[in-house]
């Protein structure tokens, strides 16, 4: 694996596979009475927010303590906007206090990437959401679920699954992250929208697009809904609330049409009545509170391998007692 | 070195032709021809040389008054002449906006008292760039400016009433509005070339229609009330082919390109580095290409820098934190001989046309962008075309260094700068 998690496309399928894998571990341990590995002690995460977003700094929060590492919340909201603070003096501050790596969410598409090869730091960046880029530990967290769910398997992919992912396609971050690596996994990914929703230019992106919700449900394996906000119809981009669930919502009825064995996804927070309705959100088929436990694994086996462990070969972390101790030297030469 | 001084330019190919003698002296071209004899001239040794009327540029932003950490006319005056330019059109987006005779003159003093290169501000068309009321556009005229160009560059006059009626006030001093093409609504927020790149990195799209919709509109409101329009920095293959219907009605348009629209493309921007952002953004190859042709072709008049110098500060932060506009005055012949004299596309008296001739003739400014003839004004450029070098900012006469092509190899080198006979530039240094 790279030294950064910056997009979806930075993971091949083995990274990729390897960090699912390495996640079930993770997984494991939450199940044991004492949840902490010793991986990352005496290690720094700070988790730099320059969006409000509780749930994913928690889970990213729980995941790194977990792990046993320091953990320093650092909230930054709109400096980069208002011109206060800037994103890279914040960084110099980050790194004089040692970061070893930085979890960031910002709302510029982008900061991730140019917190990682500015030279502003030198620890490993993991990106929890930019802009409309990318928020590629949700899509790890989503591939987790879905191979959980469908396959069942360690060591495998999603190749042959059908993955619908429904909504405001042109706003999301996470779409963009799905896409890339559910198709890298071997999955077929089918976006649904209102044609105003998909971006200009997603002929190059590996997944098909279909504006008819209806005509793409008896062949999904899983339906993916992303969070459509109310304040979209006021930039036209679609008329009512009501024309909206109607046309893309998914209800009772058409959760009915789907493969008995099909889950229905969403990435939260919901919005019940809009892209979803209460019946479909609070059915078994529904796995948006299982995507939020696998959050954490996921998130844990990410900073393990980013910081930890290194190799798909090396020593599993319920079997070795630190190996983040082990790999210390290595990646703080490459730090330098 | 005074102006009465004379200077014999010896062996250089004038337009890019045979070598040729050319003596300078109070100002003027005194002599072009073989074996030219001057006792007592200052001598420049030009063998191999192009020597071309000095540049003019339609589109610069100075900065002056108000941003003179990022420019001001003495340094923005300097990177000119290094450029090769003995003319310069200053940008009113300034602060205060160059929208009163006032601030127009001060600019225009500022450039003759420091003597580098020409400085002919351009006025707002609207008064503070707001896009609702006209600026006394005549009394700017009429200013010791002696202004031509209006433009609200940065911003669109995206009001159709409004734009008609400039078009048709400037009628009575033959002045021309000069459009940032860009329909607001259309970039609410925009970030880069709408497309493929936008699509995958998540930037809000600039798309080609918010241009083109809006040269569609003004090509036929100049048609309309029989006014000369031009157009700013063409960025896109569609805005060419409305300038080129334009055209072929026999309408009163005129184009420019940048630089960097001829060279760079929307692929950069997957850097995230703000270097590359820049109002039009960057478009695609197929854009790049199309712009090329028809600057040779004649469709696009000119080259126009755009020099839009930021301090650093503005280019190091995020993508979306970032400055739009990048620094061009220093590099824009040799991105010109790369793009457009090395593939073969023009020769260098097209050069001295798309440079130099054209933009002084929709500026309507005297004295420049004229023939290498006796007679004629010593405004001259002498380059080396088979020099090849890597851009350093760290040593541009610009206060930016916000340039695009750091580290890049680019040909051509100017070597001297003449403005009305005195050198401003010998052997690259200035005066
Ligand atoms: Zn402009």
């Amino acid at each position: 694996m790279k030294r950064h998690l910056i997009s979806a496309a930075d993971l091949t399928r083995d990274d990729a596979v390897l960090i699912l894998d390495t996640a079930e571990e993770m997984a494991r341990i939450a199940d044991r009475p004492i949840k902490k590995l010793p991986t990352l002690r005496g290690r720094t995460i700070v988790n730099l927010f320059f969006e409000d977003s509780t749930r994913t700094r928690i889970s990213f929060e729980a995941a790194a303590k977990r792990l046993s590492a320091d953990v320093i919340n650092f909230s930054a909201k709109g400096s980069s906007v208002s011109k206060g603070e800037s994103l890279k003096d914040t960084a110099l501050t980050l790194e004089a206090m040692g970061a070893d790596a930085v979890v960031i969410r910002h709302g510029d598409s982008g900061a991730p990437h140019r917190l990682a090869t500015s030279g502003w730091i030198g620890g490993s960046v993991v990106n929890a959401g930019d802009g409309t880029h990318e928020h590629p530990t949700q899509a790890l967290l989503d591939a987790f679920t879905l191979r959980r769910r469908l396959v069942g398997q360690e060591g495998a992919d999603l190749a042959g699954k059908r993955v619908t992912v429904v909504g405001d396609i042109l706003h999301s971050r996470v779409a963009r992250s799905d896409v890339r690596l559910l198709s890298t996994l071997g999955a077929h990914v089918t976006l649904v929208a209102p044609p105003t929703l998909v971006p200009y230019g997603v002929e190059s992106w590996p997944c098909e697009v279909s504006y008819d919700l209806d005509a793409v449900l008896d062949t999904s394996d899983a339906v993916m809904m992303l969070r459509v906000q109310r304040e979209r119809m006021n930039a036209a981009f679609f008329p009512t609330e009501r024309e909206y669930a109607r046309r893309y919502g998914l209800d009772g009825e058409r959760m009915a049409r789907m493969p008995e064995h099909a889950v229905v996804m969403h990435p939260g927070p919901m919005n019940r009545g809009m892209e979803i309705t209460a019946q479909v959100a609070d059915s078994p088929r529904c796995t948006a509170v299982e995507q939020v436990t696998n959050g954490v694994s996921i998130r844990m086996a990410v900073m393990y391998l980013l910081l930890g462990g290194s190799s798909p070969s090396g020593p599993s972390p319920s079997t070795t007692q630190e190996p983040g101790m082990q790999h210390r030297a290595g990646s703080s030469e490459e730090n330098n | 070195m005074t102006a009465s001084d004379k200077t014999l330019i010896r062996g250089a190919r004038v337009l890019g032709g045979e070598p040729q003698d050319v003596l300078l002296a109070e100002g003027t071209i005194q002599e072009v021809g073989r074996g030219v004899q001057a006792p007592g001239a200052q001598v420049v040794e030009a063998e191999g040389a192009v020597l071309l009327p000095g540049l003019v540029d339609l589109h610069t932003h100075l900065r002056e008054p108000g941003r003179e950490d990022s420019e001001t006319v003495l340094t923005g005056t300097r990177a000119a002449a290094r450029g090769g330019y003995t003319a310069v059109h200053a940008m009113a987006n300034t602060f205060p906006v160059a929208d009163t005779a006032g601030v127009v003159e001060q600019v225009w003093r500022l450039g003759k008292e420091y003597g580098y290169c020409d400085v002919r501000p351009v006025g707002a068309v609207t008064v503070g760039l707001e896009g609702k009321q006209l600026a006394e556009l005549g009394a700017m005229h009429e200013s010791a400016a002696g202004v031509r160009v209006f433009s609200d560059d940065g911003k669109c006059v995206d009001d159709a009433v409004i734009m008609r009626r400039a078009l048709e006030y400037v009628k009575a001093f033959d002045g021309v509005v000069a459009q940032h093409a860009q329909e607001p609504r259309l970039t609410e927020g925009a970030q880069m070339n709408e497309g493929v790149v936008s699509a995958e990195l998540g930037l809000a799209g600039w798309p080609a229609v918010a241009e083109e919709s809006i040269i569609a509109r003004d090509v036929l409101l100049a048609a309309h009330v029989g006014s000369r329009v031009h157009i700013c920095h063409l960025s896109t293959a569609g805005s060419v082919e409305l300038v080129r219907w334009a055209k072929s009605k026999g309408w009163n348009v005129t184009a420019e390109v940048t630089p960097h629209h001829l060279l760079l493309t929307d692929e950069l921007v997957r850097s995230y580095d703000p270097v590359y952002k820049v109002n039009p953004p960057l478009r695609t190859e197929a854009d790049v290409m199309a712009l090329r042709e028809a600057l040779a072709d004649g469709t696009i008049d000119c080259v126009a820098t755009d020099h839009a110098p930021h301090p650093h500060e503005d280019k190091d932060c995020e993508w979306g934190a970032a400055a739009m506009g990048m620094v061009g005055l220093e590099t824009a012949l040799s991105v010109v001989q790369h793009t457009m004299v090395d593939t073969g596309l023009l020769d260098w008296s097209q050069v001295a046309d798309r440079m130099a001739h054209r933009p002084a003739e929709i500026g309507r400014l005297a004295g420049h962008g004229r023939p290498v003839a006796p007679g004629e004004p010593a405004n001259l450029v002498l380059l080396d075309p088979a020099y090849r070098g890597q851009v350093d900012p760290a040593g541009f006469a610009s206060r930016s260094g916000n340039t695009p092509y750091k580290g890049r190899e680019l040909p051509g080198r100017v070597s001297h700068t003449w403005l009305r006979g005195r050198a401003t530039v010998v052997d690259g240094n200035l005066q």
